[in-house]
């Protein structure tokens, strides 16, 4: 399935997990990898379990069935303040920033994981990544814009200076004009800093563009895989998730 | 009044210094107006006689009320003027150290300066239902503003925590003869104890299931001690619990042994003993305020608050929320606790009735008014709660006015019924709503609350 992936162990390795919220079953038995460096996003309908991917990786859902293997280690029984330690962070659905902390407080937040060893350095970092960021360091996040908001939920999760950034869809609500700057960054700490990154997205077009390899779910199971360029040139992902193709 | 010109302050902060003279101005103006007009008093006496009484007390409490007003005024003012200038209100570091600073030499000074100016027997009443009464309550607040105000989890049965550090000492120094000192901390571990008991079951709760199982649990806590009556003596209570002693002196009126009066050579008097719980209850009031300030500033301290605002983002970051609810809640139970232990050494006598549930909303209701999660703020809300319901029962003159069956007394919840709503329109993030960030790392500035106005998300 994967071309590229083969030639060194993923980073993150999903086999047959199947995930219920109580008896109804969200996910059929996924099977996904994730490479060391790689930009990877999943692209899929309303309701396909895009989300609930994500956080089953995090252990919230537990994963009922199958295996999530982080560095060959199968990390489906941890509890998902463990997963975080081990150097996965995410910005989850909804954003879920700190709406009392200010700005500052909450990437002081994101980067409490390691103990502030850098926090000064990628402080700065993040701040040349989003001066949005810094100009507004003292507001309290709840008042910031949405855009702003969705900023602060990405530089917080990389403040904990992670191996794998899941990000989960990072332009919802976004100015085109800002989405496009958001997957700038995206590309920047890939290309940069090797940073591995899973997208879920429904901007299917800019994510399949910027990505190494997609995936399509579909009802809780991944119908369709391939690299960015393979996807964006087939005629049912067109149809069914790329304006023009309707 | 020489005004010696000064380089303006660029900051704007207030000027301690300054305000100090301009209190001490202000307090000599006082002095000099009121010699000839407040010092001696013109009366007759029964054979229509001059009598001239003079009187000092009246003249000092006075002067010292205009010190401290001007005092406070004008660092008010700077306040105002900073308020214009900048976005927000905003005290620095410095000032706000020194003002507290100040409000803590105020208190240690507090039941000296009563008792000069009222004497033992007067004084008695200022620093017993004024002074420990309210600290008491400031402790309950401080303690109870780390599991609600901090860790956001609303606990309605604290006073189950006040329940099992005033039955530990009682108990313990009654059955097996243990001091004061020794039952503190006993009281204080069993209350952790009893607050991690509490927290296992309601880990996965939040907002209200919370909220209904805490109520649940203090209900459960004053069942077992009227019930049974083998282990606490029921509805009848503890009685003759040991008075707290000096160390191992005890404030007794006996030569028989060394006692606190005849170590410090002193004669004995009832008040010196009240005096010292008020010292006691002031420290064990600063140890929760100063432990509390210090654990802010820590990781745990962190992920208090980051649980309060969202829990499922504080475990994506590696926060470990059961050991973070669980410090909370044995944390918040340990000091009160302590308090507990404090309620039986100075009342000698405990039973159920002390923690009711009302005694739990009195809580409660001092840490919303204060502003959740701000330390000073409770202690004004306490001050105000615990002080307005002492003042009430000093209104006796209404009687007069409402009839002989009047009890003001019984107004008070009416009474904060209606100051409650009052607040929630004015001030609805409680008397004090700045909240210092937790950590700082580079520079300390408050957040004000003009940049931190409710806003959705
Ligand atoms: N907590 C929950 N309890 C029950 N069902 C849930 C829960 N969360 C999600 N679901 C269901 O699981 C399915 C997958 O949801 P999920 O949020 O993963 O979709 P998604 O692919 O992220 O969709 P979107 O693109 O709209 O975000 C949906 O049918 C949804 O209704
Ligand atoms: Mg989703």
């Amino acid at each position: 399935m994967s071309i590229e992936a083969n030639a060194k162990p993923p980073l993150l390795e999903i086999k047959g997990v199947k995930t219920y919220y109580g008896n109804i079953i969200a996910l059929k038995g996924v099977d996904l990898s994730v490479a060391e460096g790689e930009i990877v996003t999943l692209i899929g309908a309303n309701g396909a379990g895009k989300s609930t991917l994500m956080m089953t990786i995090f252990g919230s859902p537990r994963a009922r069935e199958g295996q999530i293997l982080y560095d060959g280690r199968n990390i489906s029984k941890l509890a998902t303040h463990e997963i975080a330690r081990l150097g996965i962070a995410q910005s989850p659905e909804g954003r879920r920033i700190f709406p009392r902390m200010s700005v500052y407080e909450n990437l002081q937040m994101g980067a409490s994981l390691n103990k502030f060893a850098h926090f000064t350095e990628d402080l700065e970092r993040v701040y040349v990544l989003f001066p949005r960021l810094k100009d507004r360091a003292t507001q309290r996040g709840g008042t910031l814009s949405g855009g702003e908001q969705q900023m602060l939920a990405i530089a917080r999760a990389i403040m904990s200076r992670p191996r794998l950034l899941m990000l989960d869809e990072p332009s919802l609500g976004l100015a085109p004009l800002i989405a496009l700057q958001i997957f700038d960054v995206i590309r920047d700490l890939n290309k940069r800093e090797g940073l591995t990154v899973l997208l879920v997205e429904q901007n299917a077009f800019g994510a399949l563009k910027l990505a190494d390899r997609g995936y399509v779910m579909v009802n809780g199971l991944i119908t369709m895989s391939g690299t960015g360029k393979e996807l964006l040139a087939r005629p049912e992902v067109q149809a069914a998730y790329l304006e023009g193709g309707h | 009044m020489s005004v010696t010109t000064k380089p303006e302050r660029a900051s704007g902060q207030p000027d301690i210094a300054e305000a100090l003279k301009q209190a001490v101005w202000a307090a000599l103006a006082a002095i000099a107006l009121s010699i000839p007009i407040l010092l001696f008093r013109a009366g007759a006496n029964i054979n229509n006689m001059l009598v001239v009484t003079a009187r000092p007390v009246l003249v000092a409490g006075l002067v010292a009320a205009i010190f401290v007003a001007r005092f406070l005024i004008v660092i008010w003012q700077s306040g105002r003027t900073t308020r214009t200038k900048s976005a927000g209100f905003a005290i620095s570091p410095q000032t706000a150290f020194r003002l507290k600073g100040l409000l803590v030499v105020l208190l240690i000074a507090y039941p000296f300066i009563m008792y000069g100016l009222t004497g033992p027997l007067g004084s008695l009443k200022w620093i017993n239902n004024y002074g420990i009464q309210i600290l008491i309550y400031v402790m309950l607040g401080w303690g109870l503003n780390i599991v609600v105000g901090l860790a956001g989890l609303l606990d309605l049965g604290y006073v189950a925590f006040y329940a099992v550090g005033a039955y530990s000492y009682a108990l313990l120094s009654t059955k097996f003869g243990l001091s004061f000192w020794i039952c503190l901390p006993l009281a204080g571990l069993l209350a952790s104890l009893w607050g991690m008991i509490l927290g296992f079951p309601v880990l996965r709760l939040r907002g209200d299931y919370l909220a209904i199982v805490t109520l649940a649990f203090g209900e459960i806590i004053r069942m077992i001690l009227i019930n049974w009556t083998a282990f606490s003596n029921g509805y009848a209570g503890i009685s003759s619990i040991p008075h707290v002693s000096f160390f191992g002196l005890p404030f007794e009126d006996d030569d028989s042994h060394p006692t606190f009066a005849s170590f410090f050579h002193l004669h004995y008097k009832p008040i010196q003993q009240t005096i010292f719980l008020y010292f006691l209850i002031l420290g064990l009031s600063l140890l929760t305020y100063f432990v509390t300030m210090r654990i802010r500033r820590l990781p745990i301290g962190r992920a208090w608050e980051a649980l309060r605002e969202d829990e499922i983002a504080c475990r994506s970051l590696g926060i470990n929320t059961t050991i973070t609810k669980l410090t909370a809640f044995s944390l918040g139970a340990m000091f009160a606790g302590f308090a507990g232990s404090f309620f039986a050494v100075r009342q000698g006598f405990v039973s159920p009735d002390s923690f009711t549930f009302i005694e739990s909303a009195t809580i409660l209701a001092i840490v919303v008014l204060g502003g959740l999660g701000s330390q000073i703020g409770v202690a004004f809300a306490a001050a105000l709660m615990i002080g307005g319901t002492e003042i009430l029962r000093e209104l006796g003159f209404l009687k007069y006015v409402f009839g002989p069956q009047f009890d003001p007394v019984q107004y008070r919840m009416l009474i904060f019924g209606a100051g409650m709503v009052v607040m929630m329109i004015f001030r609805p993030r409680g008397l004090v709503s700045t909240r210092t960030p937790s950590i700082f790392l580079n520079e300390a500035r408050t957040i004000s609350s003009a940049n931190v106005k409710e806003g959705h998300g």
